[in-house]
């Protein structure tokens, strides 16, 4: 097998090509056709296959960059976590903000 | 069973052989189906796999999907070499060569245009990312509630976190600032480019923040000076990493023509699926 002259040896690819660069073109580029076999083309769409892994493996969509159940509260503990973490956060904010306005105050009831 | 027809890509005619032991979808290897002055590039595929309902629940399965995708662009980077395809998207299936001529005969004109336009081209993709640095490290462990300091008062929190904020800011100034000239360097040497959203990190594998995504359609004869050039901005961007990847077919310009020429044919082959 001949290669092209004057092209640059491959970087990145074959065997070890990045699976996202991959799924990127090959479901996301190239030339859209209606075949016989008519599949509704939003069903390849990654972003549906995102959603519909999360069911299929959590593992795997994991791998797959795939977490957004992460941050939504009704689906995680880790959402959770976060969201008392914010809160956390939240509430230091507000002690500042407090403390900045009566600093006097702050210090003369410390023990 | 007869089979039906998986289909990679539609390209001119070419003189040299695929390899011998190349094989694509579902292990069969890609034959020709010519037509005119066009040959499309298929697999003889099972209707068990590749008719509608079968198809459409493989679809949801990442193990199939990316098995189906390495193949797909195995035969596609195959084709590469010796030729310029116009690849087809993922999961393009017809019921026979009769099917597949059926579709080229109709879309002829506007193959040929196409093919045109990429012939002898290759597209070359370029990633910048903003590597996690020991300040974006030590931030996302104060993020994390366990390891925060009970000592800290509040003032001092907040003026941390400012002080946080300020530095993620001013890193991210730099890495759009650099990502920005690069792209505009980049398009330069090339004859197109597209920006693609940026891809997660746990999808790619690939460490650090993706902040451009782009891709460059390149004359082969010229892709020596535009990889020398990437390789050229790789050192000057502490905390920035460039990755390039390719020759890739030209996937990302293979789905449109030149500007203002949108085909009738690709229209209507979209609301036939919709």
């Amino acid at each position: 097998m001949t290669t092209p002259s004057r092209l640059p040896d491959p970087y990145g690819q074959g065997g070890g090509a990045n699976l996202a660069d991959i799924l990127e073109r090959v479901l996301d580029k190239g030339v859209v056709i209606a075949g016989d076999i008519k599949i509704n083309l939003l069903d390849i769409e990654l972003l549906t296959i995102k959603l519909r892994l999360v069911v299929a493996s959590v593992d795997k969509a994991k791998e797959m960059g795939i977490d957004w159940w992460e941050s939504d509260p009704a689906l995680s503990s880790r959402a959770r976590r976060d969201e008392l973490a914010r809160e956390n956060a939240e509430l230091r904010e507000r002690l500042a903000r407090l403390e900045e306005l009566e600093p006097r105050r702050a210090e003369e009831e410390a023990p | 069973m007869t089979g039906l027809r998986y289909v990679y890509a539609v390209c001119r005619p070419f003189g040299t052989p695929l390899q011998a032991q190349l094989t694509g979808v579902g292990g069969d290897p890609p034959r020709l189906v010519p037509h005119h002055d066009l040959v499309a590039v298929v697999s003889h595929v099972p209707e068990a796999d590749f008719a509608e309902e079968p198809l459409r629940a493989h679809l949801e399965d990442l193990d199939w999907l990316t098995t189906v995708a390495r193949a797909h662009q195995g035969v596609i980077d195959a084709l590469t070499t010796v030729t310029t395809p116009l690849p087809l998207r993922l999961g393009t299936v017809f019921r026979d060569d009769s099917g597949v001529r059926t579709m080229i005969e109709a879309r002829e004109e506007n193959f040929l245009r196409r093919l045109d336009r990429l012939e002898g081209r290759v597209e070359w993709g370029v990633k910048v990312f903003l590597e996690a640095g020991p300040e974006q490290a030590a931030e996302q462990a104060a993020e994390r509630p366990a390891p925060q300091p009970a000592a800290m008062s509040g003032r001092d929190y907040l003026r941390r976190r400012r002080e946080q904020t300020r530095s993620r800011e001013e890193q991210w100034q730099r890495a759009e600032t650099f990502a920005t000239d690069l792209h505009r360097t980049l398009t330069g040497f090339a004859e197109d480019s597209r920006l693609h959203a940026p891809q997660n990190p746990t999808l790619s594998g690939h460490s650090g923040r993706n902040v451009l995504n782009a891709a460059y359609l390149v004359p082969r004869g010229e892709s020596e000076a535009f990889v020398e050039q990437v390789e050229r901005t790789k050192d000057d961007s502490p905390g920035l990493r460039v990755e390039l990847t390719g020759p890739w077919a030209a996937y990302s310009f293979a789905g449109e023509d030149a500007a203002g020429e949108e085909a009738s044919g690709e229209k209507a082959g979209r609301e036939g699926t919709a």
